[in-house]
């Protein structure tokens, strides 16, 4: 025998990291990981289509987001810091910041614009949720909220870049609006203090095949019929695909790769007025 | 040994004392307090039998609950064959129509807090 200490100490620890190397091996390893993020579509993603131009009436926009308010039981919290918002309008330089420059005219940047949970591709909020409270849901690509789940950490509102989300500061039960036998307008559950809620494309509507409730409010209003289009970008036969494959639409900010699947179509939208009624 | 008579008398006190829940509930055949629950409106019967829900209503809400939200499904298939739509508002509380003399009675009576009314829309109102 004669090894030494110190080679006996050297082989032990070359050994070690040919161990350690072992799992790199693995060709299963490297195939998953040179997967995309997105690799799994889901089989139907709903998606959404809003036309910046008639969505610049008041009515229009009055007509969704109260729709809203009262399919889904959303208080009206009269403090603007506690709000809690799942449709509401965002002036056009806000809602799409790198659309405007420097000579962008005040009329265009002031310019209403209807925004919602983009029930992104990518959702960064799913991302960060410690519950599993909110997730991407595979059957139709909506971006759910679980309301028993959450615990109302706020790390999906701090990840969202389109501030689509909202914290229940109290209980929103007083502020829920009611009809003329103090029963709530909708039998959807309303939340309860601590949780965050968001727009979730009116699952419970769209699973008995209705449209979610802004779109059908929106072309209810006379003269604005399509002002929100609503289908599955995934069937090249749907209304939203038709009008993506044939207009120019534009998303919320693309570049931080979220991948929204609510478009704005632009194409018919002629300067606007200039009167400020709804900015 | 001069003891024992002592200890034996205290051991069987103290048995006693410990069985109090069994001999007492044994003692009293029908419980006066049981809370007289609403009937439901529709007697065809509940989506499971009665000893069922009694027991795993809460488990079967949790299913239904996971089943909607996270996997989008609708109905649920019962033991029976029929199919139901998964929906506390709708479903359940479309025979059971008031929370506060079916739910609300049964969970005072079992001292268990249950907080489904305070987001869910009772039938009879908030």
């Amino acid at each position: 025998m004669d090894t030494s200490r110190r080679r006996f100490l050297r082989e032990l620890g070359t050994a070690a990291v040919g161990v350690g190397c072992l799992p790199l091996l693995d060709p299963a390893r490297w195939l998953q990981e040179a997967a995309p993020v997105d690799a799994t579509p889901s089989t139907t993603q709903w998606a959404m289509i809003i036309d910046l131009d008639k969505c610049r009436r008041n009515d229009v926009r009055e007509a969704c987001m109260s729709a809203c308010r009262r399919e889904h039981n959303v208080p009206r919290v009269p403090d603007p810091e506690e709000a809690i918002d799942w449709i509401w309008t965002e002036e056009y330089q806000h809602a799409f910041p790198d659309q405007v420059h420097a000579r962008t005219a005040v009329a265009w940047r002031e310019a209403p614009v209807l925004v919602l949970c983009n029930h992104c591709t990518n959702p960064p909020c799913v991302k960060v949720c410690p519950t599993k409270a909110t997730w991407k849901r595979e059957t139709d690509g909506i971006v759910m909220m679980d309301m028993h789940r959450c615990i109302g950490c706020r790390y999906c509102m701090a990840a969202c870049p389109y501030g689509a989300r909202s914290f229940n500061w109290r209980d929103p039960r007083p502020f829920v609006e009611r009809d003329a036998g103090d029963k709530p307008l909708s039998e959807y559950p309303t939340r309860a203090a601590g949780v965050v809620e968001k727009c979730t494309f009116c699952s419970e509507r769209v699973r008995t095949g209705r449209p979610p409730a802004c779109v059908e409010a929106a072309n209810a209003v006379s003269g604005a019929e399509g002002a929100l289009t609503f289908g599955d970008v995934t069937d090249p036969e749907s209304d939203v695909s038709r009008i993506l494959q044939s207009e120019p639409t534009i998303c919320r900010r693309v570049s931080l790769g979220t991948g929204p699947n609510v478009y704005y179509r632009v194409s018919r939208a002629p300067a606007p007025a200039t009167d400020r009624e709804g900015a | 040994m001069r003891d024992r008579t002592g200890i034996i008398l205290g051991l069987g006190a103290f048995l006693l004392i410990l069985a109090y829940p069994v001999w007492q509930a044994l003692g009293s055949t029908a419980d006066p307090a049981r809370p007289a629950l609403q009937r439901s409106v529709d007697p065809s019967g509940c989506v499971e039998d009665t000893t069922y829900m009694v027991a795993r209503h809460q488990d079967l809400l949790n299913t239904w609950r996971t089943d909607v939200v996270r996997d989008g499904r609708r109905f649920y298939p019962a033991t029976s064959g029929k199919e139901y739509e998964m929906s506390l508002t709708g479903t359940c509380m479309g025979c059971h129509t008031d929370s506060q003399a079916f739910c609300e009675r049964c969970h005072a009576y079992a001292d268990v807090t249950i907080t489904c009314w305070s987001c869910h829309v009772a039938p009879e109102g908030l």
